[in-house]
């Protein structure tokens, strides 16, 4: 497997491009700052935070507050194909405790597996409620999900990646 | 011509839809992606007709094999003949969703040929302050939980002067607000992303309506990031809308500008509170506010401000419409007009069901839901999402109304049920309200910061059995001060689906408790 990343190297001149842009359109822009950040890099980086407060004029703490009150919002790499579990009620009713078991005992036995999807962080409702339990694979959600489905669908995934690296 | 459509509503999407489209493409047939009908347990659910405009005729729970180089036919054993005459379908009453599921969603004129923007016609040729008293005497209420009349809060606003953003220099521009929550954060509920994926000019068009009413000039979505087909869907129609003249300066050549923008969550559930959202909006975190002021007269960035959820916004185009006599006469009691309902969990058939309130619990979770999808007993039925009460399998007869459900113990919220069956443990379930709630509080008032952390220490001992009878005295205290001291819904409802586990399935309590008793006698 090869892990080239499919985002940009951290460039603080293309953040400070971004974040201009936002903050010369937008009333209240730091956290629409902290997302454009994030959507370009994947991540948003140590550098961000007074490369926002300066162009937003607003301090650092403000910058870092946003920052660390949302969930969305990290400060690490994501993991190549990120995968996300529903762990709300409407999940819950149609086992997605047991699914998610089940999800951790099989990336535990497989190391690409989860070196590929990275530590589970349980997602809250992704409105697929008639249809659980839900789960989205790097952005694409799933219905009626099973350990099998799931794990068909990372690899295929990384495969994509793969290909398009190369 | 004959057409197939084919959903590209994200739940279809979940389960394979996108590929169907594909294949039927590939064999040279016309495919137009829709919304979905909302009878979700037979998605991918794929459409016919010989006209683009005529009657159609459906198949459920279509498979990529059955469009592999063939078609599907009417001798095929998922074939449901017409889809209008669905049961399910044919006992709604399709005011919000009439045309979620039939047009292309970013076709405007496909939305113009199915009755799309009469109700802002309507408005447009009426003065302001008619058009905020049709929505009073619709009887028109809140949709996102507090039920609160959209009309009597419009009237406020209206009667606002415009106010520049709060510390912006002397002569600044004066605003007035419309924003739309679409932070539907409750499990169960879908119904505004249906919507705003099925029917996106629906959404705009209530929202033009709601501007030309109260006087405001900029609109904004504020959508959650978890759905990124509805963000994508609305970006589009808001696109097409500007230039078709419906957003803009100069809406139908009425003289009124209005135009919307789309800001987008960050994951975070409290953000669908009011006032915590008008934070994250304005770019910071999402700390609940304390209200007064009230929004209408203070709210974003300071200005007045009409927030409402989307399913009371694309009420307001029906409304306009129809007549608001016609909406008020649908009901029970005050609870005016249509629901839509969102049957979710462990349901046969779960979807959107939209009818007037008064419809019992009984009769979505059994006639239009079909019990459980395990086949096993109903044991909870989850109503008005996180912080909504568990209700047992018999008290499931309550009207579904704001008042009604309320005296016996429920919670309309945003419409959404929850099915459980008898496999659940509802002390469990009580933890995950705790817990939920410590993960998703703001922090800002600590009877929810500190107290939901508390409560999931102190289920957790009943659970272990560690002195589980004076636990559960501790946690009716601690309920009481989350209840009562709590700023906003988070910390003030979530005693509400703990207690309920409580008092009606004392039983999961009681036997983890009793575990203290066989360990201490042995």
């Amino acid at each position: 497997m090869t892990c080239t990343s499919r985002w940009p190297v951290w460039d603080s001149v293309v953040a400070r491009q971004l974040v201009t842009a936002i903050a010369e359109r937008h009333a209240g822009p730091v956290l629409m700052c902290l997302q454009a950040i994030q959507g370009h890099f994947g991540y948003v980086p140590e550098g961000a935070t007074p490369i926002v407060a300066d162009v937003c004029n607003v301090s650092r703490a403000d910058v870092h507050g946003v920052l660390t009150f949302y969930a969305d919002l990290r400060t690490s790499p994501p993991p190549p194909v990120p995968v996300r579990l529903c762990a709300a009620e409407a999940c819950q009713a149609v086992g997605a405790r047991a699914l998610k078991g089940q999800w951790q005992a099989t990336c535990e036995l497989d190391a690409e597996l989860a070196a590929l999807t990275g530590v589970d962080e349980p997602i809250f409702c992704l409105g697929n409620c008639a249809l659980g339990p839900a789960a989205v694979v790097d952005g694409e959600l799933m219905g009626r999900v099973t350990v099998e489905r799931l794990r068909a669908a990372v690899l295929a995934r990384a495969e994509q990646d793969s290909e398009q690296s190369v | 011509m004959s057409v197939w459509f084919v959903p590209k509503d994200a739940a279809a999407k979940s389960v394979g839809a996108d590929q169907i489209a594909e294949r039927l493409i590939a064999q040279g047939e016309v495919v137009i992606r829709t919304g979905s009908r909302g009878l979700l347990w037979l998605e991918p659910l794929v459409e016919w007709s010989d006209d683009r405009y005529g009657d159609r005729v459906g198949w459920c729970n279509v498979t990529a094999e059955q469009c592999l180089d063939v078609l599907p036919t009417s001798s095929d054993g998922n074939f449901l003949g017409a889809v209008d005459d669905l049961d399910y379908l044919a006992r709604q009453q399709r005011w919000i969703f009439e045309r979620v599921g039939i047009i292309d969603p970013l076709d405007g004129d496909d939305f113009l040929y199915r009755g799309g923007l009469a109700g802002l016609k309507r408005a447009l040729a009426m003065t302001p302050n008619d058009v905020v008293e049709a929505i009073v005497a619709s009887g028109l209420r809140g949709r996102g939980g507090a039920g609160f009349p959209a009309g009597i809060k419009w009237r406020t606003v209206a009667a606002q002067e415009p106010v520049a953003h709060a510390g912006s220099g002397a002569g600044a521009a004066k605003h007035k607000y419309i924003c739309v929550n679409a932070d539907e954060g409750d499990s169960g509920t879908f119904a505004d992303r249906m919507l705003m994926e099925g029917d996106p000019f629906c959404l705009i068009e209530g929202m033009v309506i709601a501007a030309w009413a109260v006087g405001a000039d900029l609109g904004i979505v504020y959508l959650r990031s978890e759905y990124p087909d509805a963000i994508a869907t609305l970006e589009q129609a808001l696109e097409q809308a500007r230039e078709r003249g419906w957003l803009g300066a100069n809406i139908l050549g009425s003289g009124f500008g209005f135009d919307i923008e789309i800001r987008i969550g960050a994951g975070s559930y409290v953000c669908g509170e009011e006032t915590a959202m008008l934070e994250s909006i304005e770019g910071r975190r999402g700390m609940v506010r304390v209200k007064p002021p009230l929004p209408a007269i203070k709210g974003l960035f300071g200005t007045p401000t009409v927030i409402n959820n989307v399913l009371t916004m694309a009420s307001v185009p029906s409304i306009m419409a129809r007549g608001p006599e016609a909406y008020a006469a649908l009901g029970h009691g005050r609870s005016c007009g249509t629901q839509v309902f969102q049957l979710a969990g462990n349901i046969a058939r779960g979807g959107i069901v939209e009818t007037a309130f008064g419809v019992t619990a009984r009769a979505l979770v059994h006639d239009f839901g079909g019990g459980t999808r395990s086949g096993r007993p109903v044991r909870a039925v989850q109503t008005g999402g996180p912080l909504g009460p568990y209700l047992a399998a018999d008290e499931l007869d309550v009207p579904m109304a704001y008042e009604a459900l309320a005296e016996a113990g429920g919670m309309l919220g945003h419409g959404g049920l929850v099915v459980f069956d008898d496999t659940v443990d509802m002390l469990e379930q009580a933890r995950f309200a705790m817990e939920f709630c410590a993960e998703e509080s703001c922090g800002k008032c600590t009877p929810c910061r500190i107290g939901a952390v508390r409560g999931v220490e102190v289920l957790e001992r009943i659970a272990a059995g560690d002195d589980a009878m004076q636990q559960q005295v501790l946690l009716r205290d601690l309920c009481e001060v989350m209840e009562m001291g709590s700023l906003c819904a988070m910390g003030g409802l979530t005693p509400k689906p703990v207690l309920s586990a409580l008092n009606t399935f004392s039983e999961d309590f009681d036997r983890a408790g009793s575990k203290l008793i066989v360990r201490s006698g042995g």
